[in-house]
C-alpha cells in the first residue's frame, strides 16, 4: 500500500516535470511545428536565471528576505527566457518556418552556442541553488509516506501554469489570433491578423516556459550549462506521444509517460525500464500514429 | 553509351574522382602513420555520411539514429578484438564485474566471419525492424527523427548499464592484435588503411549505383512527393525500409573500421552528439550529392581535428554557428556552393524549372 502510494507519487511527479518541459515545446513544436532543439538550452537559462536571482538576494537584501528569493525568480526566468525567445525568433527561426527538419538542425546549432556560452559566463562544473527554507521537509500522508514539499510546488507550478495557458490560448483575443494562425496561416492574415507578430509572440512565450521549467529543476538538484539535454529528447517524446495541437494531449502525454517510466523502472532496472517505455511508445504508435489526441484533418499530410 | 554524354563537365568530373582516388592509394607515401591514421578514420566517418546522404539527401528521411548503428558495428567488431585480447581468458571488465564465465552472446563473436557478419547485419535489422514499424504506419519527418533520438537514448543508456556485459561508460579498450599480428604495427596500419580507402570506394560506387539506378529514381520520387508515388503505385514503406537498413548497414561498417583504426569504441561515441555530428558532415557537404557526403565528413573531420586540439573552446561555438549557416544559407552544402560558383548558367535554370515546380499549387500542398 505504502509503496503504491509512493510510486504513483513518484510517477506523478516525474510526469509533471516532464510535462512542464513539454508545455513550451507542445508550443512551438505543436503549434508552430518548429523543432526547437535549443529548449533545452532555454530552460538552462531559466535555471541560470534563478541561481543569478539567488545570488543577488544573498547580496543585497537580508537573511531574512532570502526565503522569498524563489516566488521572484519564476517571473524573472520566464521573462529572461520569454526575451531570448523572441531574439532567437527574429534572429534565425523565421527563416525556418516549413522547414522542420532544418530547424531542428539550426536550433542544435544555437544549442552548442548557448551551451558553451554558459560554461564560459558560469564555468563548466554544475552550480547548486539552496531552495528556499519554506520548501523543505514534506507532507506525511501516512505512517513512512512523506511527500517533498518540492514535488508538491512544482505540481502545483505545473497546474497553475497549464491553467494560466489555457485561458490565453482558448480564452483570449490573442490566444484566438494564435490558433487562427496556426491552422490557417493565409486566412489568418487575410483577415487581417499579422501573422509575423503572432509567430514571435507564440515562439517567445513557448521560451518563456521553458524558463519556468528551468526555475522549478532548480529545486531537484545542482544545475549546469548541460542541464537541459537530459530532459529534451523525453520531452518530445511526451508531446509525440500526445499529440500535436491540442493542450490535452500533452498533459496525457506526460502522464503517461512518467507514469509508466517510473513502474517499469520499479519493477526492474533504470536502463531496462527506459527500452520497456520506449517500445511502448512505439507500439502505441502503431495503433494511433499521430498520438493521442489528434486534430481532426483532412489533409493528406499535415 | 557513356561516350556521348561525354560533355566537357562529365570529363572535369572524371578527372576529379581519378585524382581523388591517386590521393586516396598514395596517402602512405606523404602522411606520418599519425596523420594517416587519422584520414583511415575520418575515411571510415566519410561511409557514414554515404550511408547518410542516401536516406536524407535521396529519400528525405532524417534519421539521427546512425550512432547507435555506427556503435553497433563497432561493437561488434570490438568483441572480435577483445576476445582475441583476451586469449580464451574472461575479457578483464568482465572479471571486474564479478562475471564467472563468457556470456552466451558472445560466444560466437570468437570467430571473425561472424563479427563481420554480425556488424553489418544487426545494425541493417535494427534499422529494418524500426522501419517497419515506423514506416508502414505513415510515421515521419519530424517524429521519425524524434524516435530514432530516442532510440540513441535508449541504445547508450542500455549499453551504460549493463556494464558486465559490455563494459559500461569505459566500452570496450585494449585490443592486441588482428589475426596475431600487432595492431599497433606500421605495416598493419597501412594494410586497414588501404582496406578502408577500398571500402570506402566500394561504399560510394554502391550508394552511386543505387542513386542512378530505379530504386533511386523511386526513391527521389518518395523524397519530393511520397503520397503522389503511393498513387502511382509503389509502396513507399518498402523502399524506406530497404534504404534506412543499407544506410544502417553502412553505419555498422564504418564502426567496424573505426574501431580497428581507433581501438576503443565507448557508449559515449555512439551518443546523441555524435548522431547529429555525422548529419552535419553531410549537411556541410552537401545532401543529396554523395561526393558532397564523403568530402563533408572529411573536410569537417580534418576541421575538427585541427581546430578542437588547439582551441577546444571556440570549436564549439563554431560548429554551432557553421550548422546555424549551413542550414539557413548553404542548403546543399558545400558542393552546391561550388556547383553554383562554375556551372552558374546550368544551375539557373534549373533552380528556376525547380521553383516552376514547386510553386504549383498541388505540389505545395502535397509537400505541407
Amino acid at each position: 500500500m505504502e509503496v503504491l502510494f509512493l510510486q504513483l507519487f513518484n510517477g506523478i511527479s516525474v510526469s509533471s516535470i516532464l510535462l512542464l518541459i513539454a508545455l513550451g515545446l507542445a508550443i512551438t513544436f505543436g503549434l508552430m511545428n518548429v523543432i526547437n532543439m535549443a529548449h533545452g538550452e532555454l530552460i538552462m537559462i531559466g535555471a541560470y536565471s534563478t541561481y543569478v536571482t539567488q545570488n543577488i538576494f544573498m547580496d543585497l537584501f537580508p537573511e531574512s528576505m532570502f526565503g522569498w528569493y524563489f516566488v521572484l525568480a519564476i517571473p524573472v526566468s520566464f521573462l529572461i527566457a520569454f526575451v531570448i525567445g523572441l531574439i532567437l525568433e527574429f534572429t534565425l527561426i523565421r527563416f525556418l518556418y516549413g522547414r522542420p527538419l532544418d530547424s531542428l538542425l539550426a536550433t542544435w546549432g544555437v544549442a552548442l552556442v548557448l551551451q558553451q556560452l554558459a560554461r564560459t559566463i558560469f564555468g563548466a562544473p554544475n552550480v547548486g541553488v539552496t531552495s528556499p527554507s519554506w520548501l523543505n521537509g514534506g507532507l506525511t500522508v501516512l505512517d513512512g509516506v512523506v511527500f517533498p514539499y518540492k514535488r508538491l510546488f512544482i505540481i502545483a507550478l505545473v497546474a497553475v501554469t497549464l491553467f494560466i495557458m489555457y485561458l490565453y490560448i482558448y480564452r483570449s483575443n490573442a490566444g484566438r489570433r494564435m490558433r487562427a494562425v496556426m491552422q490557417n496561416r493565409d486566412m489568418a492574415a487575410c483577415l487581417g491578423v499579422s501573422t509575423r507578430r503572432v509567430d514571435a509572440l507564440t515562439f517567445a512565450i513557448g521560451s518563456g516556459i521553458a524558463g519556468i521549467a528551468g526555475c522549478a529543476l532548480t529545486l531537484l538538484g545542482p544545475i549546469g550549462p548541460s542541464l537541459g539535454t537530459y530532459y529534451i529528447v523525453d520531452a518530445f517524446m511526451v508531446v509525440v506521444l500526445g499529440g500535436v495541437g491540442k493542450l490535452i494531449g500533452t498533459v496525457f502525454g506526460a502522464l503517461g509517460i512518467g507514469v509508466t517510466s517510473t513502474v517499469f523502472e520499479f519493477w526492474t532496472t533504470a536502463s531496462l525500464g527506459k527500452v520497456l517505455v520506449f517500445v511502448c511508445i512505439v507500439a502505441f504508435l502503431q495503433w494511433r500514429p499521430r498520438g493521442l489526441v489528434a486534430m481532426r484533418t483532412r489533409q493528406l499530410d499535415s | 553509351m557513356q561516350l556521348r554524354t561525354l560533355t566537357p563537365q562529365r570529363i572535369y568530373i572524371l578527372i576529379g574522382y581519378a585524382v581523388a582516388a591517386t590521393a586516396l592509394f598514395c596517402a602512405p607515401l606523404y602522411l606520418n602513420d599519425f596523420r594517416l591514421n587519422l584520414l583511415a578514420k575520418f575515411l571510415a566517418f566519410a561511409i557514414v555520411a554515404l550511408g547518410l546522404d542516401l536516406i536524407w539527401g535521396y529519400t528525405g528521411i532524417l534519421s539521427l539514429g546512425h550512432g547507435v548503428f555506427f556503435g553497433l558495428g563497432a561493437y561488434a567488431m570490438a568483441m572480435y578484438l577483445k576476445l582475441e585480447a583476451s586469449g580464451g581468458r574472461l575479457p578483464d571488465f568482465m572479471e571486474w564485474s564479478g562475471l564467472a564465465s563468457l556470456p552466451l552472446f558472445w560466444k560466437p563473436f570468437e570467430s571473425f566471419g561472424f563479427a563481420v557478419a554480425a556488424g553489418l547485419l544487426i545494425p541493417a535489422l535494427l534499422a529494418l525492424f524500426l522501419g517497419y514499424f515506423t514506416f508502414r504506419n505513415r510515421i515521419k519527418g519530424v517524429y521519425f527523427t524524434i524516435l530514432t533520438q530516442a532510440l540513441v537514448i535508449i541504445t547508450t543508456t542500455l549499453f551504460i548499464g549493463q556494464q558486465a556485459l559490455t563494459g559500461g561508460t569505459n566500452g570496450l579498450t585494449g585490443f592486441s592484435t588482428l589475426f596475431g599480428t600487432p595492431l599497433a604495427g606500421e605495416g598493419m596500419k597501412h594494410t586497414l588503411y588501404y582496406v578502408t580507402a577500398v571500402l570506402l570506394i566500394a561504399a560510394f560506387v554502391l550508394c552511386r549505383f543505387i542513386v542512378k539506378s530505379r530504386f533511386g529514381k523511386v526513391l527521389r520520387a518518395v523524397r519530393d512527393g511520397e503520397n503522389r508515388a503511393r498513387f502511382i503505385g509503389y509502396n513507399p514503406a518498402v523502399y524506406q525500409m530497404v534504404v534506412f537498413s543499407i544506410s544502417g548497414a553502412l553505419a555498422g561498417l564504418a564502426g567496424m573500421l573505426f574501431v580497428l583504426h581507433v581501438g576503443i569504441i565507448s557508449p559515449s561515441m555512439m551518443g546523441i552528439v555524435p548522431s547529429i555530428e555525422m548529419v552535419l558532415w553531410v549537411a556541410i557537404g552537401g545532401r543529396g550529392t554523395l561526393v558532397g557526403a564523403a568530402l563533408g565528413a572529411i573536410l569537417m573531420n580534418a576541421a575538427k581535428s585541427v581546430f578542437s586540439e588547439n582551441y577546444p573552446d571556440a570549436w564549439l561555438f563554431f560548429l554551432g554557428l557553421l550548422f546555424v549557416i549551413v542550414v539557413v544559407f548553404l542548403p546543399k552544402g558545400l558542393v552546391g556552393l561550388f556547383s553554383r560558383i562554375t556551372f552558374r548558367k546550368r544551375e539557373e535554370s534549373e533552380e528556376h524549372e525547380a521553383a516552376a515546380a514547386i510553386s504549383h499549387p498541388a505540389v505545395r500542398a502535397g509537400n505541407g
